[in-house]
């Protein structure tokens, strides 16, 4: 353990001493293209990180610490928390796996030929990169009556192979499972994204893989689940709980307590104890990498504005990690009000929730007073999440990031508009995220660049949407 | 049940009444119950119960239950029964929607107890009438999430105000321990750490070091639940642990297997099927027994037993059999470990074969070897 910490600790990729963009996954940025290290906020009272653990290296620790950028800490530090929420809060059985993954992944962070493989994969497998697309009409559909507007751009991650973000962490994490010699696969999905793209890498990488998905999901998204078996995955249903991803990513721990010896578990987001919130966010920071890079040879600058959807939050941080140091680019995340925030019935983690641990990870979470998970609604399957990633729980309670929420209601209308502004059918979570342009718009003065994560196509969700709206 | 009671006849040590009797229950009834063997003065510790134990040359019973599976007074009359027929320390569940250490079993009757509306404070209510009337200390079986939601601090005053003597929490980390540990000590609670086949050496000898009470050491990796055996590993695992400490190790999961047969109108083949497993279950105890382990602790056999039971009578009678013959298993102080005890019990579990009437049910008996 000791001997994981320091390597983490003497790891420039780690924290705010953060390396140029081209050091680690995807798209080489030239140096030129580096940002200047400056933090114009005034500088925010430091979280007191809430570790205390008998083996450490005390004399890194300090070192590390004196390189901090006042007001944000360690994204995440060795011990895997983000100011007080992170953590690994598994079963004593899972430990050991946990260290092993930490290490692989260092490893292969700094293999140039773990890299030249990843890259090539996402480049002529994935097809990244994914285009930053400017929305005419609806930047139009935003202007207002005097011609002032902000400008929408789509960054295009439902152009991805298998129709999501989620393919970027999958592809990695594959690789990564087969570099520890494990072949069996395992994974929880909540929209069937996950699940369809850890099929896909399955497939493409000759693994055996089992999806657990929950029974209503599976219902829901019926499209996905097809996929999956038809690219040779086993999906097994659960029905505890709500049958929805909560207990899908439960029953999923379970099978990996039980077969960690033989068994890689890709997680799906940025949940989950460490080392997956920072790993599932490394593989996905190229969407924020090409974006910075896109911004400039579009318009000379940077966004000003982020949009993304947060259910666990991986679309959303692989957005905003290039950009949190730069403080003048706005982070907003969207979560799902379901029926309303006062129904009871929505998955607003970041509005609603206290914090608790879930899943490994101690993060925001919709919990009762007993502290008895409550079980989530959202008309997306990827936004029916009880829990959140800790660093979004992190960015919210530093004020670096803004949460706000959709209803159902409203994300269904985002579906149908962008549909006929724009010709995009989005994913219902995405939609959440196009929903949110209609409160968010009217405030911002002429100009403003604003790019949402586009983070998957709509295809799955017809069946939902036939259920619900007139057309 | 006067607290501080000692010698009680056989039949007579468990409060609720049942008429007739089965026939191989009343073979089981001829050792008597290890109440009479014990001389506890009530409110005695977690290592002083081990002390003790190992002064009589006896290895710990220790069942775990779910509070309020199938409700709370069903579970204080659990908790009673098991007291005076068997076992030696009690672990009792808190009720969680999101048991990620549990199997199938445990899963469910978490669920049942939920859908009662257990919730912390009825549990501690309970303790608080219940602790004062058994001798075995309890240890609380509690996910985080309950503990952080009400603070450790009131947790914990709840859990000494209530008499718990030790506390397990299983998806809180040895590295994050040392805090829940330091506050739980100022309540006089013991934390119980759990130690895995997957887990360092060198992390074993710190846990070990660490623990409370006594050391949980996980048969094998998984969740909760049945295994058909018990991992080679642990033999290796107690001898690696007993070399670094004296502290005594309590081998839990999957070391029983209940009977799983599908509810069968036959009483016949319920009968014959359930003492299979029993024996199964029998054959696991000793076997970890002999390899030195100072307790063990059964749990998912006996949640469903009293939680899938068509009634709380019904459940309590089971629960009182089947742990009556697991702990015929373990040695007693009046029986060395070693061959003797081992053939000694092989022929009783042999004469219950023939006792059972056989009729077209023999081929099940065939199915479950």
């Amino acid at each position: 353990m000791a001997a994981t910490a320091t390597s983490v600790l003497g790891n420039p990729n780690l924290g705010l001493t953060k390396p140029p963009p081209s050091a680690f996954f995807g798209v080489r940025v030239p140096p030129s293209l580096e940002r200047p290290r400056r933090f114009s906020s005034a500088p925010r009272p430091t979280l007191a990180a809430a570790v205390s653990c008998t083996m450490t290296n005390g004399a890194t620790v300090v070192e590390a610490a004196e390189n901090r950028t006042p007001g944000v800490g360690l994204r995440p530090d060795p011990f895997g928390r983000f100011g007080r929420f992170g953590g690994k809060y598994v079963p004593e059985t899972l430990m050991y796996a946990l260290s092993e993954l930490e290490a692989a992944f260092w490893a292969v962070s700094k293999d140039e030929d773990f890299q030249k493989e990843l890259d090539g994969i996402l480049k002529d497998y994935v097809g990244r990169e994914s285009p930053l697309y400017f929305a005419e009409r609806l930047t139009d559909h935003y202007r207002r009556p005097n011609g002032e507007g902000p400008h929408i751009y789509l960054k295009r991650e439902d152009l991805n192979h298998t129709g999501a973000h989620k393919i970027n962490n999958a592809v990695a994490q594959a690789l990564l499972a087969k570099k520890l010699g494990k072949k069996r696969i395992i994974a929880e999905t909540g929209a069937g994204q996950h699940g369809v793209a850890t099929a896909t890498v399955c497939a493409r990488f000759g693994l055996e893989c089992i999806v657990y998905m929950g029974a209503q999901d599976m219902e829901r998204q019926a499209l996905n689940v097809f996929r999956m078996r038809l690219l040779g995955a086993e999906v097994r249903a659960v029905h505890s709980g709500t049958a929805t991803l909560k207990d899908a990513t439960s029953e999923a721990i379970r099978d990996w307590v039980t077969n960690v010896e033989t068994t890689h578990y890709i997680l799906g987001s940025v949940a989950g104890p460490h080392p997956y919130p920072m790993m599932v966010r490394e593989f996905h920071a190229v969407i924020g990498k090409e974006t910075r890079k896109q911004a400039l040879e579009k318009w000379g600058g940077k966004p000003d504005v982020l949009v993304a959807c947060v259910g666990g939050g991986s679309n959303a941080m692989g957005l905003f990690h290039e950009f949190i140091d730069d403080t003048d680019v706005r982070l907003v995340g969207v979560e799902a009000a379901g029926f309303g925030l006062d129904s009871g019935k929505h998955a607003a983690t970041l509005t609603k929730g206290e914090v608790g641990v879930l899943h490994g990870a101690m993060s925001y979470l919709l919990q009762d007073d007993d502290g008895q998970i409550i079980e989530p609604h959202s008309i997306s399957a990827g936004l029916d999440y009880p829990g959140v990633g800790p660093e979004h729980s992190y960015l919210k309670d530093l004020g670096r990031a803004e949460y706000n929420s959709v209803t159902d209601q409203e994300a269904l209308e985002a579906f149908k508009r962008v549909s006929r502004l724009e010709g995009i059918i989005p994913a219902l979570e995405t939609s959440h995220a196009l929903a949110h342009l209609e409160v968010l718009c009217p405030t911002l003065p002429n100009g403003t660049k604003v790019v949402v994560c586009c983070s998957g196509r709509g295809d799955k969700d017809v069946q939902t949407a036939i259920k619900h709206l007139q057309l | 049940m006067a607290s501080g009671t000692v010698a009680v006849a056989p039949n007579s040590c468990c409060f609720h009444v049942s008429s007739a009797k089965p026939r191989f229950h009343s073979i089981l009834m001829n050792h008597p119950p290890k109440s009479s063997l014990r001389m506890r003065a009530q409110g005695l510790g977690i290592s002083e119960t081990f002390s003790d134990l190992r002064r009589q040359g006896r290895v710990a019973f220790i069942p775990y239950i779910t509070a309020g599976d199938p409700d709370l007074s069903t579970t204080a009359k659990a908790l009673k029964l098991l007291d005076c027929c068997g076992a030696d320390i009690i672990e009792l569940g808190l009720p969680y929607n999101n048991p990620i250490l549990d199997g199938p079993v445990i899963q469910a009757s978490n669920k049942r107890a939920l859908a009662g509306k257990t919730n912390m404070e009825a549990v501690i209510s309970m303790l608080k009438e219940l602790v004062p009337q058994i001798s075995c200390p309890i240890v609380i079986f509690s996910y985080y999430n309950l503990i952080l939601a009400r603070r450790s601090e009131w947790f914990l005053s709840a859990l000494e105000d209530a008499g718990a003597k030790g506390l397990i929490v299983p998806d809180l980390p040895f590295e994050e321990s040392a805090d829940l540990k330091r506050e739980a000590a100022k309540k006089n609670v013991d934390m119980v750490l759990l130690t895995t086949p997957t887990t360092t050496n060198k992390k074993m000898k710190a846990i070990s070091d660490a623990s409370e009470g006594f050391i949980y050491l996980v048969s094998s990796a998984g969740v909760t639940g049945v295994r058909d055996t018990v991992n080679r590993q642990v033999q290796f695992l107690l001898k690696e642990i007993k070399e670094k400490t004296a502290k005594p190790v309590a081998v839990g999961f999957g070391i029983s297997k209940p009977e799983h047969v599908k509810q069968v109108s036959d009483t016949i083949d319920l009968l014959l099927s359930s003492l299979v497993s029993e024996i199964n279950t029998s054959k696991m105890l000793l076997q970890l027994s002999l390899w030195g382990a100072d307790g063990v602790i059964v749990g998912s056999a006996i949640v469903k037993l009293l939680g899938e039971a068509n009634s709380s009578e019904e459940g309590l009678k089971h629960v009182e059999s089947f742990v009556a013959s697991l702990t015929a298993a373990l040695p007693r102080g009046d029986q060395g470990l070693g061959e003797e005890h081992a053939s000694s019990f092989i022929l009783q579990q042999r004469r219950k074969l023939w006792q059972v009437p056989r009729s077209a049910s023999s081929s099940s008996l065939h199915q479950h070897h």
